[in-house]
């Protein structure tokens, strides 16, 4: 049973407002801020979202780890709750990477699509969490259910793992790199001239998108609460019925 | 009171050994999975020789995976429809030790499907596949395919529609244990430098290693109600 | 021997188990009774540690269950209504695998073996796949391969599921042999739908009804006329 404390509910109405103010201003920092960019012109602005949201799907699957070796632990339904929230969102938010990526790659690299090694790995980062997402819809007994999913999102940040590595240790990936040394940098093809501006407004675009994340699986959290509250009190009802 | 550990583990490789040798059901079709793809794959792909000994590797591993896969499933419902591995829990074993039974039968015949695919890629596609670096390859890609797989198997044994299940699970958990193994192969059948295929095994060894740790703590948490 | 007290279990929100208080001493057989759902099997998984209980205690000789399992697990043999064997190898190669699994010493196993096959009727088939048995004598050798290690204590979960009545017959006379009441050592708790062979083959009866013990007694003490209408009296007071 959750009980509701008023204290927690203003945080997190608090960190709704702040989420949509920190996208209004990162959106004024990315259309006013930075200036278009020399080579790609208005197309290279897409990036802005297309690394924050990365990040937030990061932190996400970072927290559901910690969620499924908390459980593992605890037995804590909470933390089970956790882990399907913030991989939920956290699935949510990698498709908006994927997709703005494939918006920004049909005028720089020409192409929708292409079989380079981040675009794979970030896909299959995708498809593993969406295997997650299955296994839980599979096993019938709930205890079980939690136990496995908590294991599996544990298996499953391997794929994440993967992604943040490849493009460091594949030579052939034509990704540009964002921070970090790198075997390709120097001629992967659309890399772009990182000016003090540009680095400012990217780094406020994945704060604002962690804290959007967060706050969202914050919200997700809440209705997972609701709804398997309202489930007990079902289940309550028909056996005093 | 608790049973030697290796005891355990050889007693439940030999039983799945045992049970293979008489019926052989798992690895014949697990061999005619592996031969059949084989020549799809080549139908489908009409490969010169240069672009066969650039895809050889990537064929052998996509083929072993599919083929462990049937294998594994089967392996884990043996099981469970029988009730004994409710026997197995119920036996004064440490658990990590019945995964590593489990996982060592699966292992041998993964191996073999391997080692097939070794005779079968060197006669079909024409390209020299009897070399032993390329043999500690299919070794270790094996292992962390047995390891990820016994533990994805035996979970994915309670779902419904597990035969379903179980590729969606494995498959992509498994990737970072293929893409090593796959570009170790390319580059040993390409022959390649040490320094071109050894990072990639060594790569391999370590994702062995991490998934078999992971296995043995994670094991425990799989089989416990 | 066994103490359970105010044991639950929670399945999600249900509770299948809403405090079972029983006490099993040695040599005793007690039957477990009660509709589907009353809890008996999952009171037995619980015993066997392959279920870990929601709230209260468990002893089995003085050993605390689920914490430490691992002390009792030698000392525990279960039959299901499923065999629990496997299909591809031979009834020897079966017990052979479980005397492994419970370390009986290289030296006496194969004896063992061959003693617990010709204890329930099967010397004979000792070579023959278990897939060509019928489910009668797959039942037998469930039950050899669950005394293989000579446990103290032996669970039986609806060992009579799709048996007909010769090998229900036979099975009768295996269980009289092997458990509490002919040699005075074993503790046996057997869960079943069958009160009259509950009634002609154990020391005591329980009674399960929605999660709770409904009813407890001796054997001896209840005619077995009196036993169908006391399980629809307790199964009705409690509903």
């Amino acid at each position: 049973m959750t009980t509701y404390h008023p204290n927690r509910t203003r945080l997190l109405n608090m960190m709704t407002y702040i989420s949509m103010g920190l996208v209004f201003l990162s959106s004024l920092m990315v259309f006013a801020y930075a200036r278009p960019e020399a080579l790609q012109g208005n197309a290279q602005k897409i990036f802005y979202i297309h690394l924050g949201t990365f990040f937030g799907s990061f932190v996400l699957f970072s927290v559901a780890v910690v969620g499924g070796i908390q459980f593992l632990r605890t037995r804590n339904n909470k933390w089970d709750i956790l882990g399907l929230a913030t991989i939920e969102v956290g699935l949510g938010f990698a498709l908006v990477n994927i997709v703005t990526g494939s918006i920004w790659a049909r005028p720089i690299w020409n192409t929708w699509w292409t079989w380079d090694p981040r675009l794979l790995t970030v896909t299959i980062m995708w498809l593993t969490y969406a295997a997650y997402m299955m296994l839980r819809s599979g096993i019938e007994d709930p205890e079980r259910r939690r136990r496995f999913a908590a294991v599996y999102s544990i298996l499953a940040f391997s794929s994440v793992i993967l992604t943040v590595v490849i493009i460091r240790i594949r030579p052939d990936t034509i990704h540009p790199v964002a921070g970090g040394p790198s075997v390709t940098s120097p001629d992967a093809s659309g890399d772009f001239n990182m000016s003090p501006r540009v680095v400012q407004t990217l780094m406020f675009s994945i704060f604002t998108y962690i804290v959007v994340s967060i706050t969202v699986a914050w919200h997700r959290i809440r209705l997972e609460n609701r709804a398997q509250y309202i489930q007990s009190r079902k289940v309550e009802l028909l056996l005093n019925a | 009171m608790t049973t030697p550990y290796w005891r355990v583990v050889a007693a439940l490789a030999w039983k799945d050994l045992r049970a293979e040798i008489r019926g052989r059901e798992m690895v014949t079709s697990m061999m005619l999975f592996a031969a059949i793809s084989v020549m799809i794959f080549s139908f489908a792909l009409e490969l010169d020789d240069a672009a066969q000994q650039e895809s050889v590797g990537g064929i052998l591993w996509v083929t072993i995976a599919y083929a462990g896969t049937l294998g594994l499933g089967r392996s884990l419902a043996a099981e469970k429809d029988k009730g004994s591995l409710d026997a197995l829990l119920a036996a004064p074993v440490a658990r990590s030790a019945l995964f590593y039974g489990k996982m060592i039968g699966n292992l041998i015949f993964t191996v073999a499907v391997g080692f097939l695919m070794v005779f079968l890629c060197t006669v079909l596609f024409n390209v020299n596949l009897f070399v032993p670096t390329l043999w500690l390859v299919i070794l270790l890609g094996c292992l962390g395919f047995a390891t990820t797989g016994t533990l994805v198997a035996s979970m994915s044994v309670h779902a419904r529609a597990r035969e379903m299940l179980l590729p969606i699970l494995l498959l992509p958990v498994l990737l970072p244990v293929i893409i090593s193994a796959t570009r170790a192969s390319i580059a040993i059948v390409t022959e390649l430098k040490v320094e071109d295929w050894l990072p990639w095994i060594q790569l391999l060894g370590f994702v062995d290693f991490v998934f078999l740790l992971m296995a043995f703590f994670l094991f425990d948490y799989i089989v416990e109600e | 021997m066994i103490v359970i007290e105010k044991l639950t279990k929670i399945f999600g929100y249900y509770p299948v188990l809403r405090g079972i208080d029983l006490s099993i001493e040695k040599g005793q057989f007690l039957a477990l009774l009660g509709p589907n759902g009353s809890g008996k099997t999952t009171l037995l998984r619980i015993l066997t540690g392959l279920s870990k209980p929601s709230g209260g205690q468990i002893t089995i000789g003085g050993w605390n269950i689920p914490d430490e399992i691992a002390a009792v697990r030698q000392q525990l043999g279960i039959v299901s209504h499923l065999t629990l064997l496997y299909d591809t190898l031979t009834a020897e190669e079966n017990l052979m695998f479980f005397a492994r699994l419970y370390n009986l010493p290289q030296e006496t196993r194969a004896e063992r073996v061959a003693a617990m096959l010709e204890r329930v009727g099967l010397g004979k088939r000792a070579k023959d796949v278990v897939n060509t048995f019928s489910r009668g004598m797959q039942q037998r050798l469930a039950i050899a391969r669950a005394l293989i290690h000579d446990p103290a204590i032996l669970l039986l979960d609806e060992p009579y599921t799709g048996l007909d009545q010769d090998a229900s017959a036979l099975l009768d006379q295996l269980l009289h042999d092997v458990a509490g009441v002919a040699e005075g050592q074993r503790t046996t708790i057997m869960t079943t739908h069958d009160l009259r062979r509950a009634h002609s083959l154990t020391s005591h009866v329980a009674i399960l009804s929605r999660g709770k013990v409904g009813f407890y007694g001796e054997t001896t003490a209840i005619p077995a006329d009196d036993l169908p209408r006391i399980y629809a009296d307790t199964l009705g007071a409690a509903s």
